[in-house]
């Protein structure tokens, strides 16, 4: 009998355990949610470099909006791709 | 939002000193999400000595470069309607601003199919697989002749370029027939590139046409990899300029007019770029021009600044 409860509760502690690790809690997602932006503004800097790059350096910070304008100024100016756009325009105004 | 220009330079050819002081406003006004109002005029004052001495005068002359209604219809295709740069070759479009490109003097084939023109345009880019990206121009251009700011000849053409993202070049090709007069064609090819993990970046141009053909090259390299004065090293950039042009079938006078060389020609230049401030730089360069109507020493000093102002409510969020 003792080594049935013992397999009980071994069961019910995995069980939980992978229950936790399903459902997200706030830290983790916070956590994620921070790589994936890392992630996007590193992405953003290799596509400004690659495609902005080609003809001058970066410029300083601008506001997000007067950002935004510029940005799409450049997508028409140098025929950058949407991704491409979207991708340096979260890097310039991060 | 208002952008753009303005520059002071002293252009001595040939021992001819030009003092030339211009300003190229560009203003945009975003509509939407989808809509885009641009336009850029430019004001340039060229004054020199007249030969038998005297002060220095000129003229200042104002262009309207572009003024363009741009509706982005989807991720691969932009429409655009108004006056355009006309998109043959890359320096029109992308290096022409003072403050981008590194060689001040235009490249000698600048002339050849460029400049403005007035109707409608499609252009886009979009990825064709994970490691290239295909952008393109197609466009239809009315004469115009009734104001000599807005003039543009009646004629079609397109570009398509290949840009290889991970070696960071692009590649592409440019075609334009004239609607009108001898009904000639005009084709060119252009590269840049900028090699991942050197501080260098490379254009060039090849054109021809029944006025002429020639093809540059120009490279500028950031000095931020010498291990000394790493503070000035890194402001500091050397550039250089190899071209040639070869007369078309159009005369002499005609080629002046166009701005095109009158005779064969070659020309080396290599010049310094110093970055003061963000969008401030100091320029000095020196060329050489071999020509059959004379050679003749080109000297550049100046200052070139980018400006940008927001407009309205923009610049608060």
């Amino acid at each position: 009998m003792a080594s049935l409860m013992g397999i009980l509760a071994v069961a019910s502690a995995l069980w939980g355990a992978a229950s936790s690790a399903k459902s997200d809690s706030p830290n983790a997602t916070a956590v994620r949610s921070a790589a994936g932006a890392d992630n996007m503004r590193i992405e953003g800097e290799r596509r400004f470099q690659a495609n902005c790059g080609r003809c001058h350096a970066a410029p300083h910070k601008f506001p997000p909006r007067m950002m935004a304008t510029i940005v799409r100024h450049m997508r028409v100016r140098a025929t950058i791709t949407d991704e491409d756009m979207r991708l340096v325009l979260y890097y310039m105004t991060q | 939002m208002l952008s753009g220009s303005a520059g002071y330079f002293n252009f001595v050819t040939a021992g001819q000193n030009q003092l030339d002081a211009q300003i190229n406003p560009v203003l945009l006004l975003p509509l939407g999400d989808r809509w885009l109002i641009e336009t850029r005029a430019e004001f340039e004052g060229a004054f020199q000595r007249p030969d038998d001495g005297g002060p220095y005068g000129g003229m200042v002359s104002k262009n309207l470069d572009y003024a363009q209604v741009d509706y982005i219809a989807n991720s691969d295709l932009t429409v655009t309607v108004g006056r355009f740069l006309t998109p043959f070759g890359i320096f029109n479009e992308r290096l022409y601003p003072i403050w981008i490109r590194s060689i001040q003097q235009d490249p000698l084939i600048l002339p050849i199919a460029t400049g403005s023109s007035d109707g409608m345009m499609l252009r886009g880019g979009f990825p064709v697989n994970a490691k290239a990206n295909l952008n393109y121009a197609v466009y239809v251009s009315a004469v115009s002749t009734g104001h000599s700011n807005l003039e543009s000849d009646r004629n079609v053409g397109g570009r398509v370029g290949f840009f290889l993202p991970g070696p960071r070049l692009e590649v592409g090709a440019s075609w334009q027939k004239l609607l009108q007069d001898e009904r000639s064609n005009a084709f060119g090819f252009h590269f840049a590139w900028q090699p991942v993990g050197l501080p260098l970046s490379m254009h060039g141009e090849y054109a021809r046409s029944n006025q002429g053909s020639g093809y540059w090259v120009d490279g500028a390299y950031r000095l931020s990899q010498l291990p000394f004065w790493r503070m000035a090293m890194r402001r500091l950039e050397i550039a250089g300029r190899a071209e040639q042009f070869f007369s078309g079938q159009i005369s002499a006078d005609e080629a002046e007019d166009l701005e095109l060389p009158g005779a064969n020609t070659r020309e080396g230049e290599f010049g310094l770029n110093y970055y003061l401030h963000d969008g401030l730089k100091a320029v000095a360069s020196y060329g050489r021009q071999f020509s059959s109507d004379g050679n003749a020493n080109l000297w550049t000093v100046g200052i070139a600044y980018r400006f940008a102002f927001p407009l309205g409510r923009m610049g608060a969020q």
